[in-house]
């Protein structure tokens, strides 16, 4: 069905566009045209978008959909919903579901079964080792070539070094890329907060920045000797954002992102053990969360993602230590990112650019962009409308998130995959479907 | 869960989990109630009927002698029902999970657990999954707060110095892992102590320890120094994992407790310890059974601390009073 979508402000960071055009979109879902009208274009569907911000369809780097294995706390029919509903229209899943990502059946597995609910394109991330044991090396290449983006060992550290640097290195022979999460196991131990003044008040085992920077600087090192590339996830500490940066201005080939939570809490919010701030790596100090600001400003971080982990109620229904980490947090990831905007931290382009054109760019897609030529992935969204995170609100099968009660402001109108419209708000909860017709 | 958790929705004290929060005032009372409790065991019927037909149950999840024990004497002493839950035996070790286990125990009725876990924040989480006539006391949680010990320590010292407002204490031994120290800190500091010390060696020191309005030491000669109280902790050593000391015998000969460091300390100076104690690791039997140790006027204490503390909690104050929170204009 061609589509004309009319009298949006148009925000399209990767173009430079940042203003009052009109989208038009074909019978294929393809854009053929950005503010004029091709040659003989007649809409089948006119979506009126004045008031309203058109960006590129918001892309996630890190989302846990817990399926397979994991389908007791969520599916994937069930996250997709959810992901269309935020506007998020390309996610990427680690590989730590059960059994993992490690071979190519399960990379097509995923794909062909998220592609029949069609709603979010899903990008599996391969496992660096198998069974993310950190032994033995995940066959990456014919991973990549079942259609894997990136590699990454999740959670899960590779506590050998040289397994390590072995597996930068082979990575690296095939131009891959390979996902971090840097953390030293030893000094995280049994932690479960930042070590600072909350987890000392509240008796908690802390996790100290350290655990994170002699991780990193260990990991910066093997990029160093291996020229793999590279991509630091979820930052939590001011020292490692310098790290990384001082690693790029030495030309390291090294990106990085942060969990929009991590932008908006700290340690304090952790109150009298809300389980809901337990998070890995943990909330720290309000130093930091101004550091990975800076650094999403002047470059450093080049995305925002939510690192959904979707839970089951009694997940967090446990003492501190206990409760599993992570938020639920698709639904969150386009209002944090715009709270920011509102803070007047960031500009609306540059923005939205941390959640569709950067996260694009680190990962090699051509998507995260409004071209002629283009897939009609597209978000719309008000940027004024107020609204309230209420548990009936929450599209995902995984309710815990530390926002519920929170007033945002912006809000998702029609998210559009492929040029199908695939959430629309007036309709909700209906969801289409896109790309099985 | 917030701060508010402890209070019901008039102000009054609803559950006793941690001693962080409360007003001095509420402290007072506490202590105050005790010593009015002390003479109860001192009778020949040690019975008050102020929890007449009150369920109790001692829920812990973590061993414990002394600290259930005092708790079940109290209760009986309030002339409550009380059942002591053993952990060894429960279905927590079964695979169900704490508030099933809490939630079923309520199905029968339980006006107030006694809760001891080894997780911090676990009597809060409980606390907040209660309904509203169900009562909490915290009896350890982790490395959080044993707020009653707290309170029975507070009722020794003002029973043998008076008043909190000249005193120098000093908390000796593992912080980092005591749930004691947190909450002797707290209620020390809000009783209006003159200066409250910890001294350990920097791996049994929290990171950021001062900001609970503490002076750290290293050195024992230095921190016990014009002391009027040292508090003896016990050496936590299965919390302990990882190179936190050398040698039991390091630790002795640095931060055990002698006739010859305890001369650092005032003349008159106090020896208290929470038990059970180490001796020969942390304490040198010399001290612990001297003429300046009171040890075993801490146990005895305790029990007329937990009285009033489940007194005022219940309802049942023999001043028919009950503490109430701060209010935004007091």
């Amino acid at each position: 069905m061609s589509l004309l979508i009319k009298g949006g402000h148009l925000v399209d960071p990767a173009n430079r566009i940042n203003g009052a055009r009109d989208l038009y979109i074909d019978t294929d879902g393809f854009i053929v045209g950005v503010g004029r009208a091709p040659t003989g274009f007649k809409p089948k569907r006119t979506l009126d978008a004045s008031g309203k911000v058109v960006c590129p369809g918001l892309i996630d780097l890190r989302a846990r959909l817990r399926e397979p294995g994991l389908e007791y706390k969520a599916t994937l029919e069930s996250e997709l919903k959810a992901a269309v509903a935020a506007g998020i229209t390309t996610l990427c899943c680690p590989p730590d579901t059960d059994p993992v990502i490690d071979t190519p059946a399960m990379t097509q597995m995923i794909q062909s079964r998220a592609w029949r609910f069609g709603m979010s394109f899903v990008h599996p991330l391969g496992a660096l080792t198998k069974d993310l044991k950190g032994e033995l090396l995940a066959d990456m290449e014919a991973l990549d070539e079942a259609g894997c983006v990136a590699f990454t060992n999740a959670l899960a550290p590779i506590t050998d070094t040289l397994v390590m640097r072995r597996a930068m290195e082979y990575a690296a022979s095939f131009d891959l890329l390979v996902l971090l999460h840097s953390e030293d196991p030893w000094l995280r131990g049994v932690g479960c907060v930042h070590e600072g003044e909350v987890g000392m008040r509240l008796g908690l085992p802390g996790i100290p920045e350290a655990a994170e920077t002699v991780a990193v600087a260990r990991d910066l090192a093997l990029i160093d000797q291996t020229r793999v590339r590279a991509h630091f996830c979820g930052l939590s500490s001011a020292r490692a954002v310098q790290m990384v940066a001082e690693a790029q201005r030495r030309g390291l080939p090294v990106s990085a992102d942060v969990t929009a939570h991590q932008l908006h809490l700290t340690e304090h919010d952790i109150g009298y053990f809300n389980t809901q701030c337990h998070v890995q790596p943990p909330l720290r100090s309000k130093r930091d969360r101004e550091a990975l600001r800076r650094a999403l400003k002047n470059g450093v971080i080049g995305a925002i993602c939510s690192d959904h982990q979707p839970h089951q109620p009694d997940a967090k229904l446990a003492p501190f230590s206990d409760s599993e980490p992570g938020i639920s947090a698709l639904e969150t990831l386009l209002p944090l990112t715009l709270r920011l905007v509102h803070e007047k931290v960031l500009t609306l382009p540059e923005a939205i650019a941390l959640v569709t054109s950067r996260p694009a760019d680190i990962l090699g897609l051509e998507s995260g962009r409004l071209n002629v030529g283009a897939t009609a992935d597209i978000c719309i969204f008000d940027l004024k409308q107020r609204w309230t995170l209420t548990e009936d609100q929450i599209v995902s099968r995984g309710h815990n998130t530390p926002f519920l009660g929170q007033e945002f402001e912006g809000r998702v109108g029609y998210t559009l995959v492929g040029g199908h419209i695939v959430y629309e708000a007036a309709a909700r909860p209906k969801l289409r479907r896109a790309h099985n017709q | 869960m917030t701060e508010n958790l402890q209070f019901d929705s008039q102000g009054r004290l609803r559950h006793f989990l941690t001693i962080e929060g409360l007003r001095r005032q509420t402290l007072l009372e506490i202590l105050d109630t005790a010593k009015s409790f002390i003479s109860v065991g001192q009778r020949e019927i040690k019975k008050v009927p102020l929890a007449r037909g009150k369920t109790v149950v001692n829920l812990f999840f973590e061993a414990s002698t002394r600290t259930r024990t005092t708790f079940e004497i109290a209760a009986k002493r309030l002339s409550a029902d009380v059942i002591n839950l053993n952990i060894a035996t429960s279905s927590a070790n079964k695979g169900e999970t704490l508030l099933d286990t809490v939630r079923n125990l309520e199905a029968m009725h339980t006006d107030l657990f006694v809760v001891r876990h080894n997780r911090s924040g676990a009597a809060h989480l409980i606390a907040a999954h209660v309904p509203a006539h169900v009562h909490i006391i915290n009896a350890g949680d982790g490395a959080h707060a044993h707020p009653t010990q707290a309170m029975l320590d507070a009722f020794t010292i003002r029973e043998h110095k008076g008043s909190f407002d000249k005193l120098k204490v000093a908390i000796v031994g593992d912080i980092q892992h005591s749930r004691v120290a947190r909450s002797q800190i707290h209620a020390l500091n809000t009783l209006g102590v003159a200066e409250v010390r910890v001294i350990a060696p920097k791996t049994l020191l929290p990171t950021a320890v001062e900001r609970l309005g503490v002076v750290p030491y290293t050195d024992m000669k230095a921190g016990l120094d014009g002391v009027d109280v040292v508090i003896m902790l016990r050496l936590q050593l299965e919390r302990m994992r990882g190179a936190f000391l050398p040698s039991e015998q390091e630790y002795f000969n640095l931060y055990g407790l002698t006739p010859e460091k305890l001369g650092y300390a005032k003349k008159d100076a106090i020896v208290m310890h929470p038990g059970p104690m180490n001796r020969g690791l942390e304490i040198d039997s010399i001290v612990a059974d001297g003429p300046q140790s009171v040890i075993l006027p801490q146990v005895t204490n305790g029990i007329a601390v937990r009285m009033a503390i489940m007194a005022l909690i219940l309802g049942g104050s023999p001043n028919e009073s009950r503490s109430r929170a701060p209010r935004a204009s007091e």
